[in-house]
């Protein structure tokens, strides 16, 4: 069994041990970019000598004897919208081509503190705008599992790195599924924590009352691991909540007794691709038999989502990406009459379709005489949205539920329809108006060989049980065991 | 119900971003549709409803009032398109 077979948490084993090193390890890592990613493309930039130094500089204390983090030697891939000093940045966008940021994300910061080693940016739709990376300038990168089908987005490489086993772990960001989406598309594991589990400082920002940072792992064990690395107080980002961190990585393995599990019937309603339906509706009896109850709960407003979703987030980014001014960094047009067209013409040329479509959208919801009628109604529909959760969350545990509505499209089918694009976030996106955690875990593949993916949310600041309550399923199925022929 | 051309173009001058002929045409279907589809929130009665801005509704959160070193200058001005080591340039903002 080669390296890249076992997950983080039995190569942190290896590493604690001492049966293997970091610097074999990220070069297991690299060599194996260097076999895949010509096909998945799902990395914009490795700096394999960087990498190699941080794993022998870890070896190196290691064997001194030094006291080592959470995350010793351990591989990481970033998502290209955290800032990392020194490596260029790009939200895989034109706009930000070549911009190589002064400071690292707070994420980033932990990920150092806890010795991991990190290995590369990976591609992702434009400003985490798309569900498909069909939205990146830098190209599309392809479901390991299908090189013609689309690994879901926009966290899009961090996934598909973790599904071909080039990296055993990567961190996205979700503002309306953007890490869940993905991993159950790639059939590996992925967790938006509640929002204010860990600091947004250093996420290029697209809608900051929903963006998120979370982790992606082979397995549910991983996953508890590295949230636990970069959760926490971070005084830097006022919506980063002074809540301890509770050891997720500790307690994941520890079953839960008396679960109560919700479903939803709004959830099996149409629209939702019968294979689908059934292995998420399997995993729920594999729940049953491991003890849980099962009831139905009403989520009375989530046909409402997708439009207060797309109202918000749109408003929040056309706010946010102001910033893209060509000033201060970024593009800058190189022909122009006055400042006011440097501004018009650097942003038309710097950012792309789908960017536009929102800036646009938000500033239209945002603009004089729409405001209440856009904005505010979507705020107050927010509201009622997170209602339906707290009512849902006083009679269950977690609610279970499918990932996506279907399992990875073609790359092609839906980039012309934004409409089609957006509604591959249904069952995703209630998380984030709501502020709640969410994890998608393999759960069953297609009869053509595509991976299914179960969601599971749960209350605020609940990861630990929804951490557990996704472990104790792992351990009675194998998906998670399964990947793809490359 | 396609977006005017008119208020394509307005909105755009708003946003600062300067779109092709082709691309005011596609906006103004493409935004037509999506306002289409989120006009299914005026179903819903929220006259009683108070607006939510956040999911964790926290005020002042406040820090210590103490000096912190920021970034140095030169780091700051790196990333710009144009700078003198100083300052950020920008075209003349003023006639004369």
């Amino acid at each position: 069994m080669g390296l890249s077979d076992l997950s983080a948490r039995e190569l942190l084993d290896q590493l604690r041990a001492g049966s293997v090193s970091s610097r074999e390890v990220t070069q297991a890592c690299l060599d194996a970019i260097t076999e895949q990613d010509a096909a998945i493309h799902a990395f914009l930039h490795v700096d394999a000598a960087d990498a190699l130094r941080q794993a022998a500089a870890i070896d190196d204390r290691r064997a001194n004897g030094d006291k080592l983090g959470l995350l010793a030697g351990l591989p990481v891939a970033l998502k290209d919208v955290l800032c990392q000093q020194g490596q260029p940045s790009t939200c895989a966008s034109k706009m930000l081509s070549g911009f190589v940021p002064p400071y690292d994300a707070h994420a980033v910061t932990k990920l150092k503190q806890a010795d991991a080693v990190l290995l590369g940016r990976t591609n992702m739709d434009e400003f985490a705008m798309g569900s498909s990376s069909e939205n990146s300038a830098f190209g599309v990168t392809r479901n390991p599992w299908d090189l013609s089908r689309i690994p879901g987005g926009s966290s899009s490489g961090s996934a598909a790195a973790v599904a071909a086993r080039m990296t055993p772990v990567s961190l996205g960001s979700d503002t309306g599924g953007s890490i869940r989406q993905p991993a159950g598309l790639c059939g590996i594991v992925g967790m938006k924590p509640t929002y204010g589990r860990v600091s947004r400082y250093g996420l290029i920002a697209y809608a900051s009352s929903l963006d998120q940072i979370g982790p992606f792992g082979t397995d549910v064990r991983s996953v508890a691991t590295v949230l636990e690395a970069i959760s926490g107080h971070d005084p830097r980002d006022s919506t980063s909540v002074n809540k301890p961190v509770p050891e997720y990585s500790k307690t994941v393995d520890q079953p839960l007794t008396g679960l109560k599990i919700g479903i939803v019937p709004e959830h099996f309603a149409a629209g939702l691709d019968a294979e689908v339906a059934a292995a998420v509706k399997s995993a729920i009896e594999v729940y049953r038999g491991l003890g849980a109850e099962v009831r139905e709960v009403a989520l009375p407003h989530a046909k409402y989502c997708i439009a207060t979703y797309y109202l918000i987030a749109c408003s929040e980014a056309s706010s946010n990406l102001s910033r893209y001014d060509g000033v201060h960094y970024g593009h800058r047009a190189a022909s122009f009459q006055n400042l006011n067209e440097m501004y018009a013409a650097s942003r038309g040329e710097g950012f792309g379709a789908e960017v536009k479509r929102r800036i646009m959208l938000g500033t239209y919801a945002l603009s004089t005489g729409y405001y209440d009628q856009y904005y505010v109604k979507a705020l107050k529909v927010r509201r009622l949205i997170r209602q339906d959760f707290d009512t849902a969350f006083q009679q269950v545990d977690v609610i279970a539920g499918p990932v996506t509505p279907t399992a990875a499209f073609p790359i092609g089918e839906k980039a012309n329809d934004p409409l089609a694009m957006y509604l591959s976030d249904i069952y995703t996106i209630s998380a984030n108006l709501a502020g709640l955690p969410g994890i998608a875990l393999p759960c069953g593949f297609t009869t053509s060989g595509l991976p299914i993916g179960m969601q599971l949310q749960g209350r605020p600041f609940d990861e630990e049980r929804i951490l557990r309550a996704a472990r104790m399923y792992e351990q009675a199925t194998d998906w998670h065991t399964r990947r793809p022929n490359l | 119900m396609a977006l005017p051309l008119d208020t394509v173009k307005k909105v755009a001058g708003l946003a600062r971003l300067q779109l092709t002929a082709e691309e005011i045409e596609t906006f103004s279907t493409q935004l037509g549709g999506i306002l289409d589809y989120v006009a299914m929130l005026d179903e819903l009665d929220t006259s009683a409803v108070e607006p939510m801005v956040h999911a964790i509704e926290l005020t002042n959160v406040l820090r210590d009032d103490v000096l912190v070193p920021s970034l140095p200058r030169v780091e700051g001005l790196k990333n710009a398109p144009k700078q003198d080591g100083r300052y950020f340039l920008v075209p003349a903002i003023l006639e004369g």
